[in-house]
C-alpha cells in the first residue's frame, strides 16, 4: 500500500523538494493565540499551515499522590476530534491518540516545566493538579508539534482561580500565572529514504518510514525522545536528528509570548 | 416565442427565473415550473441551442455517464473494487467491468488493484439512487502508476481542459508532463519533480482564476515566468497487468465433461 507514493516522494526529496514546495527542513506558517477557551483557566490556538489544534487547561484542587504527598500533577489528553480528519471516529481515544498525549505529557514533565511544588496547597492533603486537554481541530499533518506547541503555550497563559475556604471559584481568575520553570519545545524529524523532513503533510505522514519527537527546553537541554514508524534508525540517524531538532525549535520557540 | 430572462454568464441563485415559454428546456440545475425556467443551484447561466443549464460555482463531483473519472481503491469486496471518486458517493468496479482476465474463485484481487492505487476508470452507470458503476473498458483506461495528485473544484474542469484539450496540452507540453484529467475533479501528473511542481502551481493558478476571460493567455505568461523544466523519459505507459491469451491449439486436451463415464 503507497509503495508507489513513498518511491515518488523519495524522488522528489533527492532532489531537495517536496509536493508543496517546502523545502526538506521548512516548517508551514505557524500562528499562535493565546487566551481562547473562556471557561478554561489557560488556552492557546496553534495553527501550522492548515493543521489546528485548541489546548485548554483547567486547575482543578485534589489529593496528592501518596508518594509525593507535597507535589502537585499534570494530566494530559488529547482527542481525535472527528472534525480534523475523517478518518478520525468517535468514541474512546486510540492509540495514536495516547500516544499524542503522552509524547506532550513526557515533554512537559521530563523538562520540568512545571513546578509542581508550588502547586503544594496543604501536604498529603490538598494539591493543585493541571489538567492540559489538546483537541484536535483540523489535522493537515504534523499533529504533534502542533499539539505540544499548544499544551505549553496554554501552560503559559494559565492563570490560578480564586481559592478560598476550600472551595474554587471558578470564572474569577486572579492575576498569578502558573508557575512554570521552564519551556520545552517538541520537534518531530521524520525520515523518508534517505531524506529528514520537519512538518509533514498528510501525504508525507503515510508514507513515512521513521519518525523522532524531540522536546528540547529553553537552555537547549534534551528531556524527552518518541521513536516511531516501522524502519530502524541507526545511532547516526538520531544524532542528525536531534541536531535538526535542535535547531529547528528555536523557529518555534519565537513564536511564543516571553 | 420564448424569452430569455437573463444574459449568459450571470450568477443566478435557486428560484430566480431564468426564461420564459415553451422554446427553452432545463438542463442540469434548472427545472420547469409551467411557463418558466427556474434555477435550482447557484451558478453562472449557459445557454446550448435550447437547453438551460447551470454550471455550478463549486461543489463536489456529480457523477454522469461516461465521463472519465480519477479514482482511488478503499475497499475490496467479493466481487470487485469500492472506489473513492471525489463524490458524496463511493463507486463500485466489479470483477467483470475490471478485466477480460479468468479470475478462478480464490483469486487475490489486490494483484489487480490494491488499497491506496489510483486508477483511471469509466462511468458505466449511475443509478437514481446514486449507485455508481465503474469501468475498465475502454481505451486509455489503466491502473495509474507512480505520479502527483492534484485535486481542484470539479466545476473547474472545463477550464483547465480548455477548448479542444488545448490549455491541457499546453501544460503538458511546456512541463513535459504526462497528466490525465478526471472530471471529478482529480488530475494525475507524472514526470520530472521540477516538471510535476510546475504543473500542480500552474492547475492551481487556473483553479483561481478560472472566471475570467483570456485565460489561455494568462497562463502562457504564467509558464513563461518559469524555466522550462528539463524533460525526463517517462515509463511505459500501459502499467495494466496483462495476460497473454493462450493461442487456439487443435491437439490440446480436451477440458472433462461432466457426467458421463470414460
Amino acid at each position: 500500500m503507497n509503495k508507489e507514493l513513498h518511491a515518488h516522494m523519495i524522488k522528489f526529496l533527492e532532489r531537495g523538494s517536496r509536493y508543496d514546495g517546502r523545502k526538506p527542513l521548512e516548517y508551514r506558517d505557524i500562528l499562535v493565540e493565546y487566551g481562547i477557551v473562556k471557561n478554561a483557566e489557560g488556552s492557546a490556538r496553534v495553527k501550522i499551515g492548515e493543521t489546528e489544534v485548541i489546548t485548554g487547561v483547567k486547575l482543578v484542587v485534589d489529593k496528592p499522590y501518596p508518594d509525593t504527598p507535597e507535589q502537585g500533577s499534570l494530566m494530559v489528553g488529547a482527542e481525535f476530534l472527528p472534525i480534523a480528519n475523517p478518518d478520525f471516529e468517535v468514541g474512546p481515544p486510540g492509540i495514536a491518540a495516547v500516544e499524542l498525549a503522552r509524547v506532550v505529557d513526557r515533554g512537559i514533565r521530563e523538562s520540568k516545566a512545571i513546578d509542581v511544588k508550588k502547586l503544594c496547597i496543604t501536604a498529603q492533603e490538598k494539591v493543585w493538579t493541571v489538567i492540559v486537554d489538546i483537541c484536535t481541530v483540523n489535522d493537515a499533518g504534523n499533529l504533534f508539534d502542533v499539539s505540544a506547541l499548544s499544551a505549553i503555550a496554554a501552560l503559559q497563559s494559565t492563570k490560578f482561580p480564586e481559592y478560598a475556604d476550600g472551595k474554587i471559584q471558578y470564572g474569577k481568575l486572579t492575576d498569578t500565572p502558573l508557575p512554570l520553570a521552564d519551556v520545552p519545545i517538541e520537534v518531530t524529524v521524520f525520515k523518508i529514504g534517505k531524506s529528514y523532513i520537519v512538518d509533514p503533510t498528510p501525504d508525507e505522514e503515510k508514507v513515512y518510514d521513521a519518525r523522532l519527537t524531540v522536546a528540547i527546553s529553553r537552555d537547549g537541554r534534551l528531556c524527552a525522545l518518541q521513536k516511531g514508524g516501522d524502519v530502524a534508525l541507526s545511532e547516526d540517524d538520531i544524532f542528525a536528528m536531534i541536531d535538526i531538532a535542535a535547531e529547528k525549535q528555536h523557529e518555534l520557540r519565537e513564536k511564543l509570548e516571553g | 416565442m420564448g424569452t430569455l430572462l437573463v444574459s449568459e454568464k450571470t450568477v443566478v441563485v435557486p428560484g430566480q427565473e431564468l426564461a420564459t415559454g415553451m422554446d427553452y428546456l432545463p438542463g442540469f440545475g434548472a427545472y420547469r415550473d409551467g411557463e418558466h425556467i427556474v434555477a435550482s443551484q447557484l451558478g453562472l447561466l449557459s445557454v446550448e441551442g435550447r437547453a438551460i443549464k447551470i454550471i455550478p460555482l463549486s461543489g463536489k463531483y456529480i457523477p454522469k455517464n461516461d465521463d472519465t473519472v480519477i479514482a482511488q481503491v478503499v475497499d475490496i469486496t467479493l466481487h470487485g473494487w469500492r472506489l473513492e471518486i471525489n463524490s458524496a458517493y463511493s463507486a463500485m468496479l466489479t470483477l467483470k467491468d475490471a478485466t477480460s482476465d479468468f479470475i478462478a474463485r480464490d483469486a487475490d484481487l489486490t494483484a489487480y488493484f490494491n488499497f491506496g492505487d489510483w486508477i483511471v476508470a469509466g462511468v458505466a452507470n449511475v443509478t437514481t439512487q446514486k449507485l455508481i458503476d465503474l469501468t475498465m473498458k475502454g481505451p486509455g483506461l489503466r491502473k495509474l502508476g507512480e505520479g502527483m495528485i492534484v485535486r481542484v473544484g470539479p466545476s473547474k474542469i472545463p477550464r483547465i481542459i480548455g477548448k479542444g484539450g488545448s490549455m491541457v496540452s499546453m501544460i503538458k507540453e511546456y512541463t513535459g508532463c504526462r497528466i490525465i484529467v478526471g472530471q471529478n475533479g482529480v488530475l494525475w501528473i507524472q514526470g520530472s519533480p521540477e516538471g510535476e511542481m510546475l504543473a500542480a502551481k500552474t492547475i492551481k493558478e487556473i483553479e483561481q482564476h478560472a472566471h475570467r476571460s483570456g485565460l489561455t493567455e494568462r497562463i502562457k505568461e504564467f509558464l513563461g515566468q518559469f524555466p522550462k523544466p528539463e524533460a525526463v523519459p517517462l515509463p511505459p505507459e500501459e502499467e495494466r497487468p496483462h495476460r497473454e491469451r493462450r493461442p487456439f491449439d487443435p491437439n490440446r486436451r480436451p477440458m472433462r465433461r461432466s457426467g458421463g463415464f470414460r
